[in-house]
């Protein structure tokens, strides 16, 4: 596959590692001690898992699993919210098939739909709105969730409805933004970070220029970084590069997709039709202002929200959960109380073990276990 | 993430809508090219161009000089290793 | 050699009326004429043997022509529900009669008689169920095995999605051979008899809901001559077992689990198709859990790897076989896989069905 196979070459992989190696052995000679790498973004996390990077790296970098999987930080109260929906009679519940799984106060869609409601899993909003089209006598509700990177489609989606003038589709939306958690993290006094891989695929659409306070204002490099497991090195090394030069800037390593402006059509379809919101639940993480947008009032009639009634109920994450700290880097996945006893893949507790983009959820499926070596000594 | 991969336009399935059919390898799926088509060019133009699709979505033109570039750096750092390999066992010689 | 119980049965019978209606009605499954019609029209006529024709409650076999085939029974029973029901490379009725055939021909036995039960939804076209059976008679003549005996069901709209069937099957198995899950040691090799993930691609395509086209045909085949080809090549062979649902992954799984013992992939050996690999990437699929249809995994020690291999490559249906990993003395029940990188993970057993992500 042309752009995928290039930069999955092995013979490239392990120059990169001895360069990554020198590099950071000059960094840990600046620093005194490993240095905490965040990856945002839970594509990277898989991509690591995936091709066993973490082993690879120098004892002396140690990659710490960030927040960037929307379908993990959706506090359960939300997914209550989609259920009721789903339920209703006359409803097609539209949805990715990563919400699925996602586990409500009393149940997930998974278990709504085999108790009778009607929900579909979709490739892409469109495919929604056909079925709204197709299915005129039916109200078609979308679970729109996702970052900036998905923000546009359904944005565009919800334009291409109200442009034929569609009556029965709607959205419940459920996106969220990346900069501001980013700097709720930043603000975290149990900070151990000294440094970000960027995510691609959001920053192909918001552009660089908002990562550029996390340099300038926290003192972090940043350096944006494609998925492939080349990209996720060369990203690594060039985060060392800077952290044994002493610099924080905002770097791209993924030149080949994201523009240094991002994509201005994107974010128009955005500003048209969502605003921010004051403040949105994460999972794991709690409020967070400015973290999450709405439809604005001239698309209501699109908006499944003010259409139907929704518990809107918050519901409080397991206390024995620590799915925080494991966002914010401060204890490893292993470390949770409750990882792999009460917590599991198959009955989640909490946000980071329901998608295999949760770090969780990761750990327990590609990651040691006991009876393993011992794992790599643990920095935070 | 946000699950992102390349793929190639090879055919335009409605003009006025911006949709059109995106080969992956040699899966096909009609996608909206929306966001990566520039308002001055005919929507045609987008034909045999490569897109980051997400979601039925392109929503990036794969920039193929960077692509190339960034593979050069990697090849360079292929060959700074080597002679630094090479350097260390002969310094050790 | 006539297996026929009851020599005194007329061979055939009187043809029944053919139907000529479009879909199937309640009436088909009320047990009297209209029932009849559709079984000899739509099912014997295309099944059509000396065993079957009798069409009494119970097929029957004399126990000493069963005996000259090896010294053990293997009964197997297997139900198809599949959407859409056809699709590239297959259909349900293919799929029932490979995948009975591959469950016995696993077990090191010769598949000689199945069964075909059919539970159809009132208002299934005609049309439709005649394909259905042809391709299962078809399939059963390449297999070599006879379907003996059935059972029709008609059901009311909505009880059940259009057709249902179930076979089961009974073969022989050989004097001397013992095939078992638990017998895996470190060394082992495990391989493929050929590309991985054809038919669960080819299935989630064929549905149309996510919208995507491609070349991908399942891989639906039956195994029993390719597995005989190994096992007389090979009778050390090991271990067998086509992997169905939760594809390769699972099956070796099961393995490292019942042998207690580890399992190494190595990543660029497993054989996936650019097109099946296109199509998990765009739906963030893991092509080692994709059903397979026409797939085995065999362990075999080492030292036959090669003879192991030229015999399955010699057969229509192991022309892509290679070896995908070896048995380890790793911790007992893991499966991991050496990446491209040289890195590590593991491959766990899969927690439910996998569904297409966006992230």
């Amino acid at each position: 596959m042309r752009f995928v196979d290039e930069f999955r070459d092995a013979d490239k992989a392990k120059a990169l590692l001895a360069e990554i190696g020198t590099v950071a052995a000059k960094a840990a000679d600046r620093m005194g001690r490993p240095a905490n790498i965040m990856e945002v973004c839970g594509g990277h996390t898989h991509s690591i898992f995936r091709y066993g990077i973490g082993d690879l790296l120098p004892k002396s970098i140690e990659l710490v699993h960030g927040p960037g999987c929307p379908v993990c930080v959706l506090p359960m109260g939300r997914v209550d919210d989609c259920v009721a929906i789903a339920e209703q009679p006359g409803v097609i519940f539209a949805t990715f098939g990563d919400a699925m799984r996602v586990p409500g106060s009393k149940k997930s869609l998974l278990q709504a739909k085999a108790e009778g409601s009607d929900i579909r899993m979709v490739y892409s909003p469109l495919d929604a709105l056909a079925l709204a089209r197709a299915n005129p006598d039916r109200e078609v509700v979308f679970f729109g969730l996702g970052f900036e990177t998905t923000m546009p489609s359904t944005a565009m989606t919800v334009l291409q409805a109200a442009a034929d003038g569609t009556k029965n589709f709607s959205l419940i939306c459920n996106h969220i933004t990346i900069i501001p958690t980013m700097k709720a993290i930043l603000d975290d006094p149990g900070l151990q970070l000294d440094g970000f891989l960027g995510p691609g695929h959001v920053t192909m659409v918001i552009g660089l220029e908002p990562y550029e306070f996390i340099g300038a204002t926290y003192n972090k490099p940043v350096v944006i970084a494609g998925f492939e497991p080349l990209d996720v090195l060369q990203s690594v090394w060039m985060v060392m590069q800077q952290l044994s030069q002493g610099r924080a800037v905002i770097e791209n390593q993924y030149g080949r997709i994201v523009p240094k402006g991002g994509n201005p059509v994107a974010r128009d379809a955005i500003t048209r039709v969502f605003e921010l919101r004051d403040f949105f639940e994460w999972r794991g993480l709690g409020s967070i202002e400015h973290s999450g947008v709405k439809m604005r009032a001239a698309y209501a009639q699109f908006d499944a929200e003010r259409r139907f009634s929704v518990p809107d109920v918050k519901v409080a994450d397991p206390e024995a959960c620590q799915c925080g700290d494991v966002l914010k880097g401060i204890i490893k996945p292993r470390q949770c109380r409750v990882f792999g006893t009460a917590c599991t893949p198959e009955t989640p507790l909490g946000a980071l073990m329901v998608s295999s983009e949760g770090a969780c959820a990761a750990y327990y499926q590609y990651g040691p276990r006991a009876g393993d070596e011992p794992e790599k000594a643990n920095a935070a | 993430m946000c699950l992102g991969i390349p793929g190639q336009i090879v055919a335009i399935t409605d003009a006025s809508r911006g949709l059109a059919t995106v080969d992956v390898a040699g899966v096909k799926r009609e996608i909206s090219v929306a966001f990566v088509r520039n308002a001055d060019e005919a929507v045609e133009q987008l034909i045999g161009a490569w897109v980051l699709v997400h979601v039925g979505f392109a929503m990036s033109r794969i920039d193929e000089d960077e692509a190339a570039e960034t593979l050069k750096i990697l090849s360079e750092l292929g060959e700074v290793a080597q002679e630094t390999e090479a350097m260390r066992a002969s310094g050790r010689a | 050699m006539s297996l026929s119980g009851d020599k005194s049965a007329p061979t055939t019978r009187r043809k029944r009326d053919a139907i000529h209606l479009q879909r199937v009605t309640l009436a088909h499954g009320g047990g009297g004429k209209a029932m009849r019609d559709l079984v000899d029209d739509v099912f014997v006529s295309v099944f059509d043997n000396p065993d079957l024709a009798p069409l009494e409650d119970q097929a029957r076999f004399a126990l000493s022509a069963l005996a000259t085939h090896g010294d053990r029974l293997a009964f197997t029973s297997d139900s198809f529900v599949v959407d859409p029901l056809e699709f590239p490379g297959g259909d349900i009725g293919k799929l029932a009669i490979c995948g009975t055939v591959n469950d016995l021909a696993v077990g090191g036995a010769k598949p000689l008689y199945l069964s075909c039960s059919v539970i159809i939804e009132e208002g299934t076209e005609l049309a439709l169920l005649r394909r259905v059976a042809a391709s299962m008679a078809r399939t059963a003549a390449e297999a070599g095995v006879k379907v003996v005996t059935g059972d029709t069901k008609v059901v009311t709209r909505g009880a059940c999605d259009k057709l249902f069937i179930n076979t089961a099957g009974i073969g022989v198995i050989r004097t001397g051979l013992d095939l078992g899950c638990h017998r895996a040691e470190p060394g082992d090799l495990v391989i493929v008899n050929g590309l991985l993930g054809d038919h669960g691609a080819a299935i989630l395509g064929a549905r149309g809901d996510l919208a995507l086209s491609s070349p991908i045909e399942s891989d639906c085949a039956p195994l029993n001559g390719l597995i005989d080809g190994l096992i007389a090549a090979c009778p050390e062979t090991k271990f067998l077992r086509d992997a169905t649902r939760g594809g390769v992954a699972t099956v070796v799984n099961e393995i490292a689990e019942a042998s207690q013992v580890g399992i190494e992939l190595i990543d660029d050996a497993t054989p996936i198709r650019e097109e099946v690999r296109g199509f998990c990437e765009i739906l963030g699929l893991d092509p080692l859990y994709l059903a397979n249809e026409g797939r085995i995994v065999a362990v075999v020690p080492a030292a036959a790897g090669e003879r192991a291999l030229a015999a399955l490559k010699s057969h229509r249906y192991g022309q892509g076989a290679v070896v995908i990993g070896q048995v380890t003395r790793g911790p007992p029940g893991r499966v991991t896989m050496q990446t491209r990188f040289g890195g590590k993970r593991v491959v766990d057993m899969l927690i439910g069905e996998q569904l297409p992500r966006i992230c």
